[in-house]
């Protein structure tokens, strides 16, 4: 008998239905990968197994664990089951953690309610897990509070929590998602040693098939509620019997066509002419924490002295961990922020020096696509407004009637049509708005457009259309990228240059090819061994699980 | 901590200053004078000439105001134009009938108004809930001098439990003083009640939202537990908020029960100098009032230290 066996799990929340027929079962100590798109029911069959579901939530069929009903079983025993014998980890760690209890409460809390312990006992086992998941007694006392520890911290102590009691069964629902690639392959590592040190049966759900296909030993696959196929992970992502799974694979593996651009394509020619953008020794301080009231703070270097150049025409990745400086650098290319020392060129003219009217025509040469489809737009706002939104920018105002076929062209370059016109954003998928951004951003015909994780928060059918979008749109329009990424799968596809940023310098440049595949500098390398890749994780589990 | 409470009193005191230029301009401006005030409409020039530079009306503005508030600095909030008597000791035979008034009622509210709105969140959309915030609506909407007559109606007229009215002062002991506090607290409490129900039940409800929450519950911890130990603290930071900003209301808005119970209040002290134009009275109270919010203020910004560990650390 296996230590959980769902049977026909039917889910509706309020009439709607979300999961239909789901059939999963894991044996002790055994890695389950569960897999599919966003709204597929992965995090709502997760809930189920711990009976956290919504209110209006209506479940039907068989929920097994270690013998018991989940679903029939008084409120009472779940409380016991939960925390004790199945464990879970969640999605996002910033807001995972009671912020206003320390760690050490918030570890020990579960083992003095489940075992009855003295203080004492459970804050010495809670302090001996948290040494066990990297957080050490020197730097991390039971006395920090969440908001002094950074995400991936916060992440070791949800672990912690979950896995306090040796749980049977540890349901991890998304667990380096909002993770940095180093961080990810961190904690995935913790994960690992600490499902096979205590043999813990591991329910892993990702949307990233790469990461499952690391760790799982079985994977099941599904789609709007339904399992589509489930098996023993390098048989089933093989031979891709399933057209799903064959679509999700192809899609995560999608490298957008494009003719070779940028400097290598033209010759040397191209490095002849004025370039485009120019960061000429660009450092920005910001105010550090005050430490006492008579010294002066220390300020915090978050851009480091960078100078690089970009060509028209050429897409160039900024790669680094998160808190390297990337995002910070962007807003300076941006005219958003500006430097503490060194100077800024658009076309020429020092960006980073002009005041806001005369910023006017380099604000219609640069445009932005944020990471966010659903927060960057106005609910209330039709189409046509957001999307003529830097219009404004614009020496003359356009006419009416002009202002909507300016519209209808852009939308129809992204691939939406002129009658969405008139649609406010939440009519939209999460693919179509991010092609909305887009929109928007090459409405005034910019020379540059910089991408901010532009592609993280799709799934990966959609992540691969709007990678062929921005491609399209590069070859047709001739616009160059400055693409901010740490997801270096995005950076290859994309991108004919790739610069690598480490604590505020950037510390690697070069062809995108060469730097992923050769990588020189010690924080390239630490990037691209974690970055999670399908190819490679397929390869080795073949080899484990043998298959030709 | 130490360099957060210095920054906050720094502050406070700004706001005194600030204060205080503004009650002393606004005084300026309004019509009415102090000397014809004292004297009656029938009082010679002369004689209004002689009162106004023994008042020092006759002085320029600055000098005027200078000398008033460095007069509140040691406490000297000057005499009252109508009863000639200091308004220190006006103020003062006032506010120890306003004060105990205003943390009765903020007691009885919070008492109330805390486990209702928890009460209200944790059984969303049920009849407890329904029932709950109707009476909170029925609070809110009622005015609080109709809740007065009915209490006094009912506990006064009818049972004789308590005076209908008036205050016989400290003197005599406590408990005839409470005794004609307890009804005018009652009516200031309930709709202050009611609000403070409401918002504590929609912060608990946003707080039960949170990831946290879930976390908290996947270790096994029951609902009630949940909601006792986890939820609680983090609601508390917008209750806090409210509760600052009824007892400052509390403290000098009940002109309306403290005149249906004929209670000698700041509130109709404030209103009779007024209406007989005797401006510092006016000036002294509002300095007061100003005071008292400053200072509750500063109260609930270290009660939202001490509740919320992520706004100690900022100076």
């Amino acid at each position: 008998m296996s230590l959980l066996e769902i049977e026909k799990l039917s889910l509706d929340i309020a009439g709607v239905p979300i999961l239909n027929g789901v059939d999963l079962a894991i044996g002790e100590g055994e890695v389950m990968g569960l897999v599919g798109e966003s709204g597929s029911g992965k995090s709502m069959t997760a809930l189920a197994v711990m009976r956290l579901l919504p209110n209006a939530a209506r479940a039907t069929g068989r929920v097994a664990f270690d013998g018991i009903d989940v679903l029939a079983a008084p409120e009472a025993a779940m409380n016991r089951l939960r925390g004790d014998d199945i464990g879970m980890v969640f999605q996002e760690p910033m807001t995972a953690l009671n912020p206003v209890k320390t760690i050490g409460e918030q570890v020990a809390e579960g083992i003095r309610w489940h075992t009855g312990a003295s203080r004492a006992d459970a804050e010495a086992r809670a302090r001996a897990m948290l040494d066990r998941v990297g957080l050490p007694e020197s730097k991390f006392p039971l006395s920090r509070y969440p908001h002094e520890l950074s995400g991936g911290q916060r992440q070791r102590v949800v672990i912690a929590i979950a896995c306090a009691l040796n749980p049977k069964l540890l349901i991890a629902d998304e667990p380096t998602t909002a993770l940095d690639v180093v961080l990810q392959a961190q904690i995935l590592d913790l994960l690992r040693d600490l499902v096979s040190e205590r043999g813990m049966g591991l329910l892993l759900i990702s949307h990233d098939l790469a990461v499952v296909t690391d760790m799982a030993d079985r994977i099941t696959i599904m789609r709007h509620g339904e399992v589509m196929e489930a098996g023993e992970t390098a048989p089933t992502l093989s031979r891709q019997e399933h057209p799903y799974t064959r679509q999700l694979a192809r899609a995560s593996m999608h490298v957008p066509d494009r003719k070779k651009h940028g400097p290598a394509a033209g010759g040397s020619s191209l490095e002849d002419l004025p370039p485009l953008l120019s960061v000429e020794n660009v450092t920005r301080d910001y105010p550090g924490r005050r430490v006492s009231l008579f010294s002066k703070p220390e300020p915090f270097r978050a851009v480091d002295g960078v100078s690089f150049t970009l060509q028209a025409g050429q897409s160039t990745a900024l790669v680094g961990r998160s808190g390297c400086g990337k995002s910070t650098l962007a807003r300076m290319i941006l005219a958003l922020d500006r430097p503490t020392a060194g100077a800024i060129r658009l076309n020429g003219q020092e960006v980073s020096a002009m005041d806001e009217a005369a910023l006017r025509p380099a604000r219609r040469d640069m445009q932005v696509v944020f990471q966010d489809p659903y927060g960057s737009f106005n609910p209330r706002h039709e189409v046509e407004r957001l999307v003529a939104e830097p219009l404004h920018l614009l020496e003359e105002k356009p006419s009416p009637a002009r202002r909507r076929e300016m519209v209808a062209t852009a939308l129809h370059e992204v691939g939406l049509s002129a009658s969405d016109m008139d649609k406010y954003p939440h009519e939209f998928s999460g693919g179509q708005r991010q092609r909305l951004s887009i929109a928007r951003a090459i409405i005034t015909r910019p020379r540059l457009v910089v991408a901010d994780e532009p592609v993280s928060a799709l799934d990966v059918s959609i992540r691969a259309q709007v990678l062929d979008l921005f491609a399209d749109l590069n070859q047709r329009l001739g616009i160059a990228y400055l693409f901010i990424t740490h997801d270096l799968t995005v950076a290859r596809a994309i991108t004919d240059e790739v610069m690598v940023m480490h604590e505020g310098r950037i510390v690697e440049r070069g062809r995108t090819g060469e730097v992923l595949d050769n990588p020189q500098s010690d924080p390239a390398r630490a990037l691209v061994a974690a970055a999670p890749d399908l190819h490679r994780a397929l390869k080795r589990r073949m080899g484990e699980q043998g298959v030709a | 901590m130490t360099a957060f409470l210095a920054k906050r009193l720094g502050f406070g005191f700004l706001t005194l200053v600030v204060a205080s230029v503004v009650v002393f301009a606004v005084m300026e401006i309004l019509p009415g004078d102090p000397a014809r005030v004292m004297l009656g409409m029938n009082a010679t020039p002369e004689a209004l000439e002689t009162l106004r530079n023994q008042m020092g009306l006759n002085e320029p503005v600055l000098l005027r105001y200078l000398n008033w508030a460095g007069g509140l600095l040691t406490g000297d909030f000057g005499r009252s134009y109508t009863y000639s008597s200091p308004v220190v000791d006006l103020i003062g035979e006032r506010v120890i009938v306003s004060l105990p008034l205003a943390i009765i009622s903020l007691v009885l509210s919070t008492a109330i108004a805390i486990p209702v709105g928890i009460y209200a969140a944790a059984r969303r959309g049920r009849a407890g809930d329904t029932v709950s915030m109707g009476a909170a609506q029925l609070g809110v909407a009622v005015p609080n001098f109709w809740f007065a007559l009915l209490l006094i109606y009912v506990f006064a007229v009818w049972l004789r439990l308590v005076p209908a009215g008036g205050f016989p002062g400290w003197s005599g002991g406590i408990w005839p003083g409470l005794k004609s506090l307890i009804l005018p607290a009652i009516a200031l409490a309930l709709p202050q009640a009611a609000i403070l129900a409401r918002v504590t039940r929609s912060a608990m409800l946003e707080v039960l939202g949170e990831d946290y929450i879930r976390t908290a519950r996947a270790k096994g911890m029951p609902r009630r537990y949940v909601l006792w130990r986890h939820a609680l603290r983090n609601a508390m930071i917008p209750v806090l908020t409210i509760l600052g900003l009824q007892f400052a209301f509390l403290l000098a808005g009940t002109i309306i029960i403290e005149n249906v119970f004929y209670l000698p209040g700041l509130g109709r002290l404030v209103f009779q100098a007024i209406t007989q134009r005797d401006l510092i009275v006016v000036e002294g109270v509002v300095m007061l009032l100003v005071a008292s919010v400053v200072v509750v203020n500063i109260l609930v910004d270290i009660c939202y230290a001490l509740v919320d560990p992520r706004l100690r650390v900022r100076g």
